[in-house]
């Protein structure tokens, strides 16, 4: 490990729920990570900047509004835009089954359902930071 | 509410029986897992007495429909009518929900309960870039008042009460339902319902803004003072609780917060001139069924009597339908779980037993689709015939407030009571609620016990079945789960394109200008003006998008 992970947090689109973004970015940074969180109701283009901005090893994106098949594509396209596609991206939220593969197609590394257990989620978070800063 | 004699004897009976029985029977077998405290950290005894309420007086008690109204708002409860069964509806155009209320009204729902999509809870229209792929998903979208007409086309709104879940954009729907009903020739003052107008609750927990705290609370005065004067049976608010559980909360939190938020309205309207018993018999509350049974019921009880307290205490009023509190309840939709679908229609019918022998005036239960989709008709069904199963079949409705009296229950009600009044005695000393909003003390608060929550899940010291305890091989989908479609987007932003371009645009421009005028006098109610531009067909969109000008935008400092 050559620095402190860090992760951005990210709430894409209108909704307000933000109990599991905090609850993710507060376990991630009691695991000892760096949390950049963005706040609400952001754009995908304030989420890219912020990332690539902020040099992060992940990014994490919550929504929970059902625009996740509008939203993360645009991430991906913007993304590669910065030429940053090489930041692995995990999302979690309301996803119904059908769209998880979907999701994983467009290149989300991993998609995190209610219920991840929060030990299982931070080792999750540190794989996809190795696998990047290994490349 | 004993003598001092029959406290004595059961306090002696009580060491008795610990130093004999009790002691004998835990040698050989001690007491299993852990039962020393409440959902909400409350510290629990094994068993209760009359020592337990020795300092509670029969009056702090009493009977239904009076003072301190603990025991229920009406004196007669369910015997003299059921709750309001109000199952919660919205999806794709105003047409789309228009099926579905019309399915539930048949299906003996008996009243009506609206979701709107984000972007018109958030105040843009369906063609904004911020909408794509958010119209018509979580709820209905509503961008002009043509929306509103299709939504409730055919339904009588004299007859049947609408409540409608709209928060910073409040006015402007209430506006819309004014112009449709006195467009159809109703009686304002027939119509029954509420618009939620909790504002808040968004910046605690449900974070759903448009504009800075101030002036919105100024646009929650308006609505009040409007309704006040000119809808004598419709609630113009709805001080929801049930949110500020779902980011996190505890109960106790919840039923503090809830009522801070109460307190912070009243005096905002106080401040506006308006006498306290002209307004407050129509406020309303809106709190979460979770999952402690015993502490839920306690917790509704305990809601009752605070607010009754400092509704005749604090702000002197003198009619008791001023200190009555009156709630819709809905159950806890973080307690259903993606895993075993099923089993979510049995843990919504306990949550919903607890709300009626809690009192409630309303309820909404959720579907067992809850964790997948928003509900499909289906599992809609399954939730409101729970109710009626509950309503028809148990006897629960037949004497009001059956678990008055019980040591436990009274014993929880008055520590309920009493924590939340610390809670108050916090907020108040930190300057008052909107100070500590601006401080992050309630965001906080929910953020730490969220998190202590899903610690307590991760670890399995909560126990929630099918998830970490009783874990099955992930199976399907409980039914056919609700389905978007593609088409409603392009629909909706046709729709909000015609209107624009059939009305007549130099009357809502002037009417915009004037809105722009008026809200920059505090002292200006704002729905007269809104109500004509509704009826100009103005969108919500272009009002919101105004007033920004004038009120600027909210930003959040997050804190976690």
């Amino acid at each position: 490990m050559t620095h402190r992970i860090r992760v951005l947090i990210a709430k894409i689109g209108l909704d307000g729920h933000d109990r599991g973004a905090k609850v993710v970015a507060r376990t991630l940074r009691d695991a000892g990570m760096d949390i950049i969180y963005t706040g609400l109701h952001r754009t995908p283009e304030e989420v890219v900047t912020a990332a690539a901005q902020e040099d992060v090893d992940v990014i994490g994106i919550s929504l929970l509004s059902g625009a996740h098949m509008t939203l993360v594509p645009r991430i991906f396209e913007l993304l590669k835009e910065a030429g940053a596609e090489d930041i692995p991206v995990a999302v979690g939220g309301v996803i119904p089954d059908d769209d998880v593969p979907r999701l994983r197609e467009l290149g989300v590394a991993s998609v995190f359902l209610q219920d991840t257990p929060l030990d299982d989620l931070v080792k999750r978070i540190q794989e996809l930071a190795a696998s990047r800063q290994s490349r | 509410m004993f003598s001092k004699d029959v406290v004595e004897k059961a306090k002696s009976m009580r060491a008795e029986w610990e130093a004999g029985e009790l002691h004998r029977f835990l040698q050989r077998q001690p007491e299993s897992g852990s039962h020393d405290h409440s959902g909400s950290g409350l510290p629990l005894k094994r068993v209760y007495t009359p020592e337990h309420v020795a300092d509670t007086s029969f009056a702090d008690i009493g009977f239904p429909g009076v003072y301190p109204f603990l025991r229920g708002p009406y004196p007669t409860m369910y015997r003299g009518r059921e709750w309001t069964m109000r199952q919660i509806a919205g999806y794709g155009t105003g047409a789309d929900t228009n099926d579905r209320l019309r399915y539930l009204i048949a299906q003996g729902q008996t009243g009506i309960s609206i979701d709107f999509d984000m972007p018109t809870l958030m105040g843009y229209d369906s063609d904004d870039p911020r909408s794509l792929g958010e119209v018509g998903r979580e709820g209905v979208a509503v961008d002009t008042i043509e929306d509103l007409e299709a939504l409730f086309e055919g339904i009588d709104l004299e007859a049947i009460s609408v409540s409608m879940t709209i928060n910073p954009t409040a006015w402007i729907l209430l506006a819309m339902y004014v112009a449709l009903a006195e467009s159809r020739g109703d009686d304002l003052n027939k119509l029954s319902g509420t618009v939620q107008a909790d504002i808040l609750k968004e910046y605690i927990a449900q974070k759903e803004w448009i504009y800075p705290i101030r002036p919105s609370m100024r646009l929650v005065r308006d609505i009040i003072v409007y309704c006040a004067q000119n809808l004598k049976r419709y609630n113009p608010i709805n001080i929801s609780g049930y949110h500020i559980s779902e980011a996190g909360a505890n109960s106790v939190q919840e039923v503090a917060f809830t009522i801070a938020n109460g307190i912070a309205y009243v005096d905002e309207v106080c401040r506006a001139g308006l006498p306290i018993d002209s307004f407050a018999p129509r406020l309303a509350f809106y709190f979460v069924a979770q999952a402690d049974f015993f502490e839920e019921i306690a917790k509704f009880r305990a809601a009752r009597r605070i607010w009754a307290k400092i509704m005749r205490d604090r702000f002197g009023a003198q009619k008791p339908e001023s200190m009555r509190l009156r709630f819709h309840c809905q159950t806890a939709a973080m307690t259903l779980t993606k895993a075993q679908p099923l089993n979510n229609i049995v843990r919504t019918a306990l949550q919903a037993l607890s709300a009626v022998l809690g009192g409630a005036q309303s309820l909404h239960t959720n579907g067992l689709d809850e964790a997948y989709a928003i509900p499909s008709e289906e599992a809609m069904k399954v939730a409101l015939r729970t109710q009626q199963i509950i309503a028809s079949e148990t006897g629960v409705t037949s004497v009001i407030d059956p678990l008055g009296g019980s040591y436990y229950v009274e014993a929880l009600t008055n520590q309920i009571e009493a924590a939340v009044f610390e809670i108050l005695a916090k907020v108040e000393a930190m300057g008052g609620t909107v100070k500590a909003i601006e401080d992050g003390y309630f965001q906080l608060e929910i953020a730490n016990s969220a998190y202590e929550f899903a610690r307590r899940k991760t670890t399995g010291e909560r126990t929630v079945i099918g998830v970490n305890r009783f874990v099955e091989e992930a199976g399907s989908a409980p039914l056919q789960i609700h389905q978007v479609h593609a088409e409603v987007e392009q629909r909706q932003v046709e729709r909000v394109r015609r209107v624009r371009a059939q009305r007549d645009n130099a009357r809502v421009a002037a009417l915009l200008d004037r809105l722009e005028r008026e809200a920059q006098d505090a002292s200006t109610n704002l729905m007269p003006v809104t109500i004509e531009l509704v009826k100009a067909r103005a969108s919500m969109g272009e009002i919101v998008q105004r007033l920004r000008k004038v009120f600027g935008s909210y930003v959040e400092h997050p804190v976690f």
